[in-house]
């Protein structure tokens, strides 16, 4: 469930990179005042634990489908909180950039839902509500099922939330949650029950490792509650600066370009015509935008020739064709290249 | 435990791929094209300008879009890459956009174009420029990584102003990828000699190897603090200031970021395509 690049507005992925950069700047800040020396090979290690974890997909019964462990709260139990945070945004950062897994401006989004959930809301307030500081197998059992499940309904929430707010799919709310939720309960129990069963492995084998994590402070709810207000300004600030850039830069110029040039080319039928329609293409391609050009093309039927009944022939053939030629010179300007290489080399 | 015996099967057979292709990418990035030699912070900046002026078009943007596979196909040209793996690993990850993606045709049905006698809908216009869309900013991503490495990017990252910690974090965890790496690589060498060919891990087996991963995980962990102590560590984590940026830098940042702005203010295509299709006629 990596959101990518390609289903997100730039708005909504500003957002989600201001958010989880204050979160990244917050736990770090936290990590220092920790000062456990010894945290910093280990948390590098168990990140790197997860990431080989994840690899092995493993095949839900009775559905055909496939799952990952996402790791977030393995890594929140036996680390704690903050240190697991960053470990987790670690992991992402190295799938975005060497697997393509999600994409830079997504990096944010990627990093709120499958970091913030587990290791903000799930560990402190449901782990740590159910295991309090004794652990027995009971309850590190009930804590880290409950504890996944939720962590991954939020985060899958989180998913159809951000693609609602980007408007690049159009996928309807309630049918993409009724998509989500459920696949991500499935999942959600296997692995909780995976997270549960590595959290009392460790349990045995090395004890002291969970007992460290439980004398750490927990987060308090004064803590959560700057976390929290922080995180509200950031996402109001870049949320709202940004979309009223986006809404009035590029969409609206366009619109208002379209807006313009449409009722100048009804005033003037043919002579500035050839001229106008370049600003009016600009916009080509707009659903919206179809219909006015069928009105106009009325008064230009004899230009663009009878052979063509189209809604806007003209300009859905010299599309194709610049687009064609457009690739053609990118490829022959990499063929180029590529030869200069070769015969530098 | 009985419960997860019959919770199905694992499979584990993408280990040893996945992490020659970590170390491939790491061979690709100490190339010494003139784009590998490019300050890091040059690329860095100039990628993320690159993914934010793609996706700030509208949904139907499709043409317009089209000029920017200039800056992919430049850096696999120019940094002597091999295009054909890049775009094997873009169609690994392709199946999450193409679900998201492919209920736009099915739900948006508006014509919004028509060539001959076929009618174009805006619904795959917005499909189709979903998946250029991912085509761009994925292989962008990609590139950048192989013309610079991981450890310089996080160089980069941090004279932007990005936590220490955070660095430290990132460093560690990929450093140490490849010594787990070679470690699960082995257990499970190890396990497939000594069971049916059929490369599946059973449940029971999974959780047994996961979980002495984990504490040969520990141990690594406890081995390295100690050798890190032994040479002094006192908690911080020294690093090699970056020079610094030169012309050639500013000029490949200044170069692209004004083809850019360019691609993104004029709808290149559109133009070539009337003029063409005026001479034509």
């Amino acid at each position: 469930m990596h959101m990518a690049d390609a289903l997100i507005s730039p708005a909504v992925g500003a957002t989600l990179w201001a958010a989880s950069a204050g979160l990244i700047g917050y736990s770090s800040r936290k990590f220092k005042e920790e000062a456990d020396d010894r945290k910093v090979p280990l948390m590098g290690v168990l990140a790197a634990f997860i990431f080989t974890v994840q690899m092995i997909n493993f095949s839900i019964p009775a559905t055909g489908s496939s799952g990952h462990l996402g790791g977030g709260m393995i890594l929140a139990i036996l680390l704690g909180p903050f240190s697991a945070f960053l470990a987790v945004a670690s992991v992402l950062v190295v799938q975005a950039l060497f697997f393509g897994d999600g994409g830079l401006l997504a990096l944010g989004c990627n990093i709120f839902n499958l970091g913030f959930f587990p290791c903000f809301v799930a560990y402190p307030f449901v782990y740590r509500k159910i295991v309090r500081n004794h652990l027995t197998h009971g309850k590190i059992v009930a804590g880290s099922l409950a504890a996944a499940v939720i962590g991954l309904q939020l985060g899958a929430f989180g998913v159809v939330l951000e693609t609602l707010f980007s408007g690049i799919t159009e996928l309807p709310f309630v049918t993409f949650v009724l998509l989500m939720q459920p696949i991500h309960l499935a999942i959600g129990i296997v692995e909780g029950l995976v997270t549960a069963a590595v959290v009392l492995f460790v349990f045995q084998a090395r004890p002291e490792i969970l007992y460290a994590v439980t004398r750490v402070e927990p987060i308090g709810a004064a803590n959560m509650r700057t976390v929290l207000a922080g995180l509200l300004v950031a996402t109001l600030i870049s949320g709202g600066a940004l979309s009223w850039f986006a809404s009035s830069h590029p969409d609206g110029l366009e619109w208002a370009m379209l807006q313009t040039s449409g009722k100048e080319e009804l005033e003037s039928p043919l002579g500035l015509h050839a001229s106008l329609e370049s600003w009016q293409e600009k916009t080509a391609f707009l659903p919206d935008y179809g219909f006015k050009e069928a009105g106009v093309n009325v008064a230009s039927e004899p230009l663009s020739g009878p052979s063509w009944p189209a809604v806007d022939a003209g300009t859905s053939v010299s599309g194709l064709m610049g687009g064609a030629l457009t690739l053609l010179m990118t490829v022959c300007i990499g063929w180029g290249l590529r030869w200069r290489e070769r015969t530098a080399a | 435990m009985s419960l997860f015996l019959v919770l199905g099967v694992f499979r584990m057979n993408n280990i040893g791929k996945k992490y020659f292709d970590l170390e491939y990418m790491d061979i690709l990035a100490r190339g010494r094209s003139p784009l590998h030699r490019l300050d890091p912070r040059a690329k860095l900046m100039t990628t993320l300008l690159f993914i934010i002026t793609v996706v700030s078009f509208g949904k139907y943007t499709l043409l317009a879009l089209i000029p920017f596979l200039m800056y992919p196909v430049f850096l696999v040209s120019a940094g002597g890459l091999p295009a054909g793996y890049f775009m094997k690993k873009i169609l690994t990850v392709l199946p999450f956009v193409l679900l998201m993606g492919i209920f736009n045709p099915v739900i948006d049905r508006t014509i919004v174009a028509r060539v001959g006698a076929v009618d174009i809908s805006g619904g795959w216009v917005s499909f189709l420029s979903i998946l250029l869309r991912f085509f761009l900013t994925a292989s962008s991503a990609l590139l950048l990584i192989a013309l610079t490495g991981f450890n310089a990017v996080c160089g980069a990252l941090t004279n932007l102003g990005v936590p220490k910690p955070f660095i430290v974090q990132l460093m560690f965890f990929y450093r140490y990828l490849f010594v787990l790496g070679d470690e699960a690589h082995g257990m499970d060498r190890a396990r497939a000699l000594r069971s049916s060919p059929a490369g599946m891990v059973r449940t029971k087996t999974f959780f047994s190897m996961t979980g002495h991963l984990l504490l040969r995980t520990f141990e690594r962990a406890e081995r390295i603090y100690r050798a890190m102590n032994c040479r002094g560590f006192d908690g911080r984590v020294p690093m090699l200031q970056p020079g610094r940026m030169s012309v050639r830098d500013f000029g490949f940042m200044a170069g692209w970021s004004f083809l850019f702005f360019a691609f993104r203010v004029y709808n290149v295509p559109l133009t070539l395509g009337e003029w063409l299709w005026g001479s034509l006629r």
